[in-house]
């Protein structure tokens, strides 16, 4: 399966990702590349198969409900690119 | 110093020889003289080193020394250390100072290790030959114009060039032994689920797990104790015993069975690697082990599963870095998609975009069921091939890579032969089996790396059998020129 | 053209844990900005999530109180969408297997009229943050304390035929988690919030409208508003030629109208897939019958209780069980020695006048049920008159305090010495002798003036029964 640029293009915008237009036709070839490499999947009959999405058989453990963080903003805010009177600062958020 | 297993390291600070402070000192020089053309570390603690070891010192006069006090390694940048930097080889995380210690980390600073720094690694642990690091590539100590590997190249490099004992790795799909087998070392990864993946920033998180990067067996087996074990912050980590590793490393191997997947042995297999392979494989028999052919039908599926599996979870994973919170972010943002689309695209690498658009493409609408939920039933299928094998036999083996390293650069183009490279390594995370990979007969002056798969939970088992080939060859403590 | 109204609703309510669904950062509302959020529920590299098992059992109790299936194994999903409020750059949700699946929950109208509405399902996942557009040199503050609060998003059938229809059981879910001890159902603060999916059709036409979806409906009464709005405008729309759009829509209390929210106009692809951080959520029996153990009594069953128990009229009721809180208050008056339907009258009339005029909740009433019905307690044993009780209310409102203790400080006992009150009234018989006279000559209504003059005499504390029938006698000799 080939992918076009276009193609290209919407994924980087789903993945909020700027690609250098000078590089973007090399993304179109490496990730068709990919993508026929992926595709010997097709090959495999799966009818009967469950998908499987841990290798463990487990079950979900779960915690008990108690508070134990307590206030690390000081700490947690001290590696933020930008902050203000404790909230973290965006360009305006449109709704 | 630097040539001693731990256990001798061990034995001679307790007898009082040298403290861990000489021994710290020791590889902190070696790091200053040996370091700089590898390129095995991003970070370098001197100052910390010496602090720890000065503690160890201290554990150590008061009786209470434990295996692992005062040991020297390093870690991969891929672990949170609180106080330090934890860039995971990228851009993105350059100036990102983790307010806490992964539970690897803590685990050996409560053991009582000693950190030299963090060891350099493929962005994001994506790759297969540590050239896609912001912080430039590993060179391979048997060869500086190759390959360590990857993605845990820093940590092979540094245990290889004798400038750690050992070094803490990750493996989600080879990054582990991979490294471990291109430059002559032992690197062990358990069984998903045996070691906490608190604190490991995460590449594709079904599949990721944290392992030892070793001299030896022997070596791999003391730090895996310190590592493995049930925590309550991953709700993926298993809640087993873990049982005491070194206790059976010299057990009897007369009447294992050893299973040779055909497929392991293809044309694709350099045939200088498979003699080498052979050789180790006689001995194994001179042992008292029993060698069969097995057949994992769907080995071929392991590549292209994985390539859908991996980057859909990265995908996913990665999102959280959008220039908000932590990490990278773009200057002088016009508006919020400017902030994250800037911030990724600037922050992240090649290799790292290639994979996040595989993976937001396979999960997308209209390809989710073509892609994702397929490369999940092939998962299945190759995890049945592995369930079928090991009702008949106690382990498997094969090479760990189809050739010994490759030249820096080599493979940069190409993407798809790059990820072949793994082929062998693969299926073990997608069925979430251990698999350790041990030297055997060098080629050419590079090395070459045994794996030995093993069932779930049979660490110790995998410990044994390559200790016991350990303890007859000397494979393992070949050292590359200059580094002795 | 005769239309019919579709809706259906999607509600989200915040469970009431201490803590964080996957983390265990404080749940606690108002909190500084960004001071309960932890590094889980900041998305730092390397942290991974824990299900809190409150949620989980919350989640069991209502999927009980609506009869619905139970799955024994339930997914997290992650749902893949960037925003500023939402840390990870995904939320972990559930999507093809939901921990609740199918139920139902009766809704009665005012008129009279019974109805079954559908649950589709109901699932777990974590709230996001919030985006201050206070402006910071053009910027918006980013305050992730909500983020990681379960939520239980329950998902209604398009059942609703009409906005009353779809307000009632609006409020029929708030009143059910709230009994459930399973929400706040604090609408201001975000614990219970209503997302309305509303379209229309020709009357007898099967296929549904177009929807359009309206967000930001904070109270019952805005729902009602942003739903008629909504009607009004799609009825405009097609009767002049147009059509509906299938948009997301914000109410817009102020100006009292929806608009376009355009920031969601562009067609999400949420990339669904299961939470490898998480593993499946397996419900045993045993975790399923502590839940059933731990059912309170829902308010259907404890109004047909109340009216078989306290017989109370079916209106009393209703209205003592409308919330757990007044119905629990109840209780504990009668359990005080107050008498069943005295207490009825005295909740829903005296005590909600009260607060209602003090514009305070039950939970602040400044009198205690055990306080009222100690106050009953003395009109029953006839200590005081009920026009008396309510000057005691008054006392113990403003803190006076017990019944008893005002009665006494007050002097407000009542006369019930016979002796004492034939003398009183010999004396008003002796003072008004025109009145006497009339009296006899026919004109009963004099009594009441009689009565008066005696309450008069004793400040109202003499006992009515006895004044009257004291009176009578001598009044006819």
């Amino acid at each position: 399966m080939s992918l076009d640029k276009s193609d290209v293009e919407k994924i980087a915008h789903l993945a909020r990702m700027a690609l250098d237009e000078s590089h973007i036709d090399a993304y179109v070839e490496d990730l068709s590349n990919i993508l026929d490499l992926v595709e010997q999947l097709e090959a495999a009959n799966t009818d009967t198969i469950e998908p499987m999405s841990h290798p463990l058989h487990m079950a979900q453990r779960m915690r008990s409900d108690e508070v134990t963080e307590g206030d690390c903003r000081e700490v947690n805010q001290a590696v933020a690119p930008k902050t203000e009177n404790g909230l973290y600062l965006v360009p305006k958020v449109i709704e | 110093m630097h040539s001693k297993t731990i256990a001798e390291l061990g034995a001679a600070m307790q007898a009082g020889e040298f403290s861990s402070v000489e021994l710290t000192r020791h590889f902190i020089e070696r790091i200053e003289r040996l370091n700089g053309d590898l390129n095995a570390l991003i970070t370098p603690t001197p100052d910390q080193a010496l602090a720890e070891a000065e503690a160890a010192d201290r554990v150590i006069r008061s009786g209470q020394a434990g295996p692992l006090t005062g040991i020297p390694l390093v870690q991969k940048d891929i672990f949170c250390t609180q106080g330090v930097k934890t860039s995971c080889g990228s851009r993105m995380l350059d100036s990102f100072i983790s307010p806490y210690d992964a539970t690897v980390v803590e685990r050996l600073k409560q053991a009582g290790t000693v950190s030299l720094g963090k060891a350099n690694m493929d962005e994001f642990a994506m790759g297969s030959s540590n050239e896609t690091s912001y912080y430039g590539p590993v060179r391979n100590p048997w060869d500086q114009n190759r390959v360590p590997g990857g993605s845990s190249g820093g940590s092979a490099a540094a245990v290889a060039a004798r400038i750690a004992v050992a070094g803490t790795g990750t493996d989600t799909g080879g990054s582990i032994r991979q490294p471990a087998a291109l430059c002559g070392i032992t690197g062990l990864k358990p069984t998903y689920g045996r070691v906490s993946r608190f604190g490991m920033i995460a590449f594709a998180s079904s599949l990721d797990q944290a392992g030892p990067m070793t001299r030896s067996a022997e070596d791999a087996a003391m730090l895996l104790q310190a590592m493995a074990g049930f925590d309550s912050r991953d709700s993926t980590c298993a809640d087993q015993p873990v049982p005491d590793y070194s206790a059976t490393l010299n057990d009897s191997l007369r009447g294992l069975k050893i299973g040779l997947p055909r497929e392991y042995f293809d044309a694709g297999l350099d045939s200088a690697v498979a003699a080498s392979i052979d050789g180790a494989i006689g001995l194994y028999k001179q042992l008292g082990a029993e060698v069969v052919d097995i057949s994992l039908p769907n080995t071929a599926l392991a590549v292209p599963t994985y390539y859908v599996v991996a980057p859909a979870e990265c995908s996913s994973n990665l999102s959280r870095f959008d220039g908000v919170r932590f990490g990278y972010r773009c200057e002088d943002p016009k508006d919020l998609e400017d902030l994250y689309k800037r911030s990724r695209g600037e922050g992240f690498g090649a290799e790292v975009k290639r994979r996040i658009l595989i993976g937001t493409y396979a999960l997308s609408a209209g390809y989710y069921d073509a892609y994702y939920l397929k490369a999940q039933k092939t998962r299945h299928l190759i995890s049945d091939d592995f369930k079928r094998a090991f009702e008949t036999v106690d382990v498997i083996m094969g090479p760990t890579t189809p050739t010994t390293a490759f030249a820096l650069g080599e493979k940069t183009d190409d993407p798809v032969t790059m990820y072949l490279n793994d082929i062998y390594t693969i299926a073990a995370n997608l069925a979430g089996l251990p698999g350790i990979s041990i030297p055997v007969q060098p080629v050419n002056g590079l090395p070459v790396g045994l794996q030995i798969i093993g069932n779930y939970f049979t660490e110790g088992k995998l410990l044994n059998v390559a200790h016991r080939l350990q303890a007859e060859t000397d494979w393992h403590l070949q050292t590359a020129e200059g580094f002795a | 053209m005769q239309w019919e109204t579709v809706i259906g609703l999607e509600i989200h309510t915040q469970l009431a844990t201490r803590s964080k669904i996957f983390s265990g950062a404080s749940t606690a509302y108002g909190a500084d900005p960004n001071t309960q959020a932890c590094i889980i529920d900041l998305g730092f590299p390397g942290v991974l999530p824990v299900l809190n098992e409150s949620a989980v059992d919350m989640a069991l109790k209502f999927g009980i109180a609506v009869n619905a299936e139970i799955a024994p194994r339930s997914i997290f999903a992650r749902k893949n969408y960037f925003y500023p409020d939402l840390p990870k750059g995904y939320q972990i949700s559930q999507f093809e297997l939901p921990i609740v699946g199918k139920g139902s929950i009766g809704i009665d109208l005012e008129d009279g009229t019974h109805k079954v509405i559908g649950i589709t399902r109901a699932h777990l996942e974590e709230d996001a943050g919030k985006s201050l557009h206070e402006d910071f040199h053009g910027m918006s503050g980013i305050d992730l304390n909500r983020t990681g609060t379960p939520l239980l998003e329950i998902v209604s059938e398009p059942d609703m035929r009409s906005i009353r229809e779809a307000v009632a059981y609006a409020r029929k879910i708030h009143q059910l988690v709230v009994y459930l001890g399973i929400c706040d159902g604090n609408m201001q603060e975000g614990s219970f919030r209503v997302d309305a999916n509303i379209s229309i059709r020709p009357f007898g036409q099967e296929a549904f409208g177009t929807r359009t979806e309206l967000k930001n409906i904070n109270s019952f009464r805005f729902m009602e508003r942003a739903l008629n709005y909504e009607l009004e405008r799609q009825i405009d729309l097609i009767e002049g030629g147009d059509e509906v759009v299938q948009e997301t829509r914000l109410y817009d209390a102020d100006r009292d109208e929806t608009r376009s929210m355009r920031s969601k106009e562009e067609a999400n692809d949420y990339r669904y897939f299961p939470d490898p951080d998480l593993l499946p959520v397996e419900i045993g029996e045993e975790r399923l019958q502590r839940a059933r153990r731990g059912m309170p009594e829902l308010p259907d069953q404890k109004r047909q209780r109340f009216e078989s128990e306290y017989r109370l009229s079916a209106a009393d009721a209703l209205t003592l069980t409308l919330s757990r809180a007044m119905a629990d208050y109840y209780e504990e008056v009668v359990a005080s020695g107050g008498d069943a339907k005295t207490a009825a009258n005295w909740v829903t009339v005296e005590l909600a006048g009260a607060l209602n005029k003090a514009g305070l909740d039950l939970t602040q009433s400044p009198v205690s049920p055990k306080q009222l019905g100690g106050l009953l307690q003395r009109i029953a044993d006839n200590t005081i008159s009920g026009k008396i009780a309510k000057q005691v209310f008054e006392a113990i409102w403003n803190g006076e305090g017990d019944a008893d203790a005002v009665i006494e400080a007050k002097g407000l006992k009542q006369i019930t010495d016979s002796g004492q009150i034939e003398k009183i009234i010999d004396e008003v018989i002796a003072a008004n002798p025109k009145q006497v006279e009339q009296f006899k000559a026919g004109k009963d209504k004099l009594l009441g003036f009689f009565v008066g003059q005696v309450m008069k005499q004793t400040q109202g504390k003499a006992n009515p029964g006895q004044v009257n029938k004291i009176l009578m006698a001598k009044l006819k000799d």
